[in-house]
């Protein structure tokens, strides 16, 4: 079990970074404590995978120390680091059976075979693998074969932290389920350090107790799931959090007040002088407006609905910027002109893609 | 063009691959194989493309047999998970092919190629090779080759399988619209219900190798045939409360007795199952949620705007999703809320006795 500190951390894969684009990973600092739950969220290519590397020993940083528990480790290999990786696709020996598969990083390590017995039924258990114990690995279909990956991920206990890349990748979304309730589960259980690198909002956010959003290679928030959804410190966040994103349109605001083309939407702080030379924008999940009859609100045209089953996504616009809501199951939706309410205390304010906070 | 599988079956070595299919694809229609990995998705747009033959049954093209019809025949277009471009040719290149291997004037090429890219959003990115581009980007190039090319029947296996999900939701909400114009039968396979919502049109779900049901989308997802369509068609899984019917008293396998009232009205005597989604298992009694249950918390999820919440109860392992955060831990007891009128009523084998009651249709 160990603290992970990045300190003044930064990789470039070139030899010489002399702009920001040049980093895989731009200048950072982190700490993540010991036994937490973290998510590394962000789209292909933003760097979560190199900080990943960085921590497990796979990739040195050009730039910064790496520290387990206060212990330099940055110029440690990967096997001296006392991790358990679990990678996108199974690592899986076809030749031993499903128990042997388990058991492998416990032999290795020459821990009592009673002990390692003990332990390959406990992990087996967990995930559903206690009738394929005798089976050969090949042949199995790819989301056992991944189930078998994350229990040799999991079957030592004695680890520093469990690193996992995209590991829920080859699941199908039934067993997604199961399996990260399970993980959320093994990690109250184990208290053991785990970092979780996904694309997935839904498996980071619900994993993690803390989750890193990143975008090229910057850290762009670290949060709680309801930090992030609440208060998203840049448009980034919004946009990459939530499903639709957040709604951004460009605003005026002075005050308590935001115009969009004409409409006073009303914000529930007031905001000082604004830097002119920036673009001033709002956010606005769309959880937070909603479809309302009568002369209350903002008039809205609607361009489209689709029907995503438990609710509705109503596609339309506001004052001719496109604007995102959901409605009901069951709400009757209008052919095309509606209004909509906007709830104040969730309208965020955005200066060059970040927050402002009034 | 109609395609029609008349009672095709696939095996191979001794191993049933489809069983038992008939299906009939209507021209400027969307159908989606929605299924779980190995479920004979791709083994039926293989029967559907030619690239295979059928076991037993017959392919018919508008009317005509064409079972043993080589591909190249055929007029079929295909996109695959991995993003499949000629990496040494620019974008515009890429999706100019088809029309270049069939020789047609470079006018037309052009016409064709730049109204794909608009439709795809690809028109910045034509003198771009595939690797400089997104994975979005790629897959995008991908679908727009295999709309160029207007062939009569287009096969896109998981297209977005291997995409970011935010890539993933941003083209999934512009599919409709890019199949909608055409007269071509698209069919789509994927594992994600919510895929096949949003993409809308037809629905074939898929279990072991048959299709369970097939018709319009919202249709299944409303009223499943039978229990394992619901199941096929939910995400999260739906939740299952066994219970049994005597003298017109409803009592769960845990020793509930329930108040017969919704979709439990009525019954007649026996052994049913009740499906519910985990949209329906509420926290708190707010409306029609007369039905309590009692629990423990296993685990909980938080996405920041809703909570999945793993409860176990007497009847069995139950996902509650609630607007919210419900940060609870795991042993707390919990108890939950039901509703009659939201119950999928499912009898001892399987089939669809009573779907759920709709607060207003619109």
């Amino acid at each position: 079990m160990a603290r992970i500190e990045l300190s003044n951390l930064s990789h470039a894969y070139n030899a010489n970074p002399k702009v920001p684009a040049d980093y895989a990973v731009k200048p950072m600092n982190m700490i993540w404590e010991d036994g937490g739950a973290y998510a590394l969220l962000g789209p292909s290519g933003c760097g979560k995978t190199s900080l990943l590397n960085i921590i497990s020993g796979l990739v040195t940083p050009s730039k910064g120390r790496v520290l387990f528990d206060n212990l330099d480790v940055t110029g440690f290999a990967t096997e001296k680091r006392n991790i358990a990786q679990v990678f996108q696709f199974p690592v899986v020996y076809d030749t031993m059976t499903v128990a042997e598969n388990l058991a492998f990083p416990l032999r290795n390590r020459k821990v009592d075979p009673a002990r390692i017995g003990a332990r390959v039924r406990e992990v087996a258990g967990m995930l559903g693998l206690t009738s394929d114990l005798p089976r050969k690995a090949r042949g199995l279909t790819a989301d056992m074969k991944q189930k078998i990956s994350l229990g040799r991920g999991l079957v030592r206990e004695d680890v520093g932290a469990v690193l996992f890349d995209e590991p829920l990748t080859v699941i199908d979304p039934h067993m997604k389920w199961v399996l990260r309730g399970e993980l959320k589960r093994i990690h109250r259980q184990s208290k053991t350090t785990m970092v979780y690198v996904t694309h997935d909002q839904t498996e980071a956010l619900t994993f993690a107790d803390k989750v890193v959003v990143m975008s090229d290679g910057e850290v762009v928030q670290v949060g709680t799931p309801q930090e992030l959804f609440e208060q998203p410190a840049h448009t980034f966040v919004g946009y990459f959090i939530g499903s639709p994103g957040m709604n951004v349109i460009p605003a005026k605001v002075s005050g308590n007040q935001a115009n969009v083309g004409g409409n006073q939407i009303s914000l529930a702080w007031s905001y000082g002088a604004l830097d002119s030379s920036k673009k001033i924008e709002i956010g606005i999940r769309p959880e937070f407006l909603k479809l309302v009859s009568g002369r209350e609100g903002y008039p809205i045209t609607i361009k489209r609905v689709e029907d995503a089953g438990r609710h509705k996504i109503v596609r339309a616009e506001l004052a001719g910027n496109p604007v995102c809501l959901q409605a009901d199951e069951d709400a009757e939706i209008p052919a095309d002109a509606a209004r909509v309410s906007i709830d104040a205390a969730h309208v965020h304010v955005y200066a060059d893609g970040h927050l402002v906070r009034a | 063009m109609t395609v029609v599988l008349d009672q095709v079956s696939k095996v191979v070595a001794g191993a049933p691959h489809i069983r038992d299919v008939s299906i009939t694809l209507l021209p400027g229609s969307i159908n989606v194989l929605l299924g779980p990995t190995l479920s004979g998705k791709t083994s039926l747009m293989r029967l559907l493309a030619g690239l295979d033959g059928p076991t037993y049954g017959r392919v018919l093209v508008d009317g005509k047999d064409v079972t043993g019809m080589a591909v190249r025949q055929r007029s079929v277009a295909m996109v695959y998970q991995q993003f499949i471009n000629y990496p040494a040719m620019t974008v515009y290149e890429n999706i100019a092919s088809p029309l270049r291997v069939r020789g047609a004037p470079r006018a037309e090429i052009d016409e064709r190629v730049r109204d794909a890219a608009k439709l795809m959003r690809l028109e910045p990115y034509l003198e771009r090779l595939p690797l400089n581009l997104s994975g979005g980007q790629q897959q995008r190039t991908a679908i727009a080759r295999a709309l160029v090319k207007g062939a009569d029947l287009v096969l896109l296996d998981e297209p977005l399988a291997n995409l970011d999900y935010k890539l993933r939701e941003e083209l999934r909400a512009e599919l409709p619209r890019i199949f909608g114009g055409s007269k071509a039968i698209f069919v789509y396979a994927t594992t994600e219900p919510s895929e096949a919502l949003l993409l809308g049109g037809n629905t074939a779900t898929m279990h072991q190798g048959a299709i369970t049901q097939f018709g319009p989308t919202t249709d299944i997802y409303r009223a499943p045939r039978d229990r394992q369509t619901a199941e096929v068609f939910s995400d999260p899984p739906m939740n299952f409360l066994p219970v049994t019917v005597a003298a017109g008293a409803v009592k769960t396998s845990g020793g509930q007795v329930l108040l017969s009232s919704g979709t439990l009205q009525g019954l007649a005597a026996g052994s049913y199952q009740l499906g519910f989604r985990p949209s329906n298992v509420a926290l708190a009694a707010t409306g029609g949620q007369t039905i309590a249950m009692r629990g423990t918390v296993a685990v909980s999820e938080i996405t920041g705007s809703e909570s999945f919440i793993h409860v176990d109860t007497p009847d069995g392992r139950w996902i509650a999703l609630t607007p919210g955060v419900h940060d609870s831990q795991p042993g707390q007891p919990i108890e939950v809320f039901l509703d009659p009128a939201r119950f999928f009523v499912f009898a001892s084998d399987g089939s669809l006795v009573r779907a759920p009651q709709r607060a207003s249709v619109s």
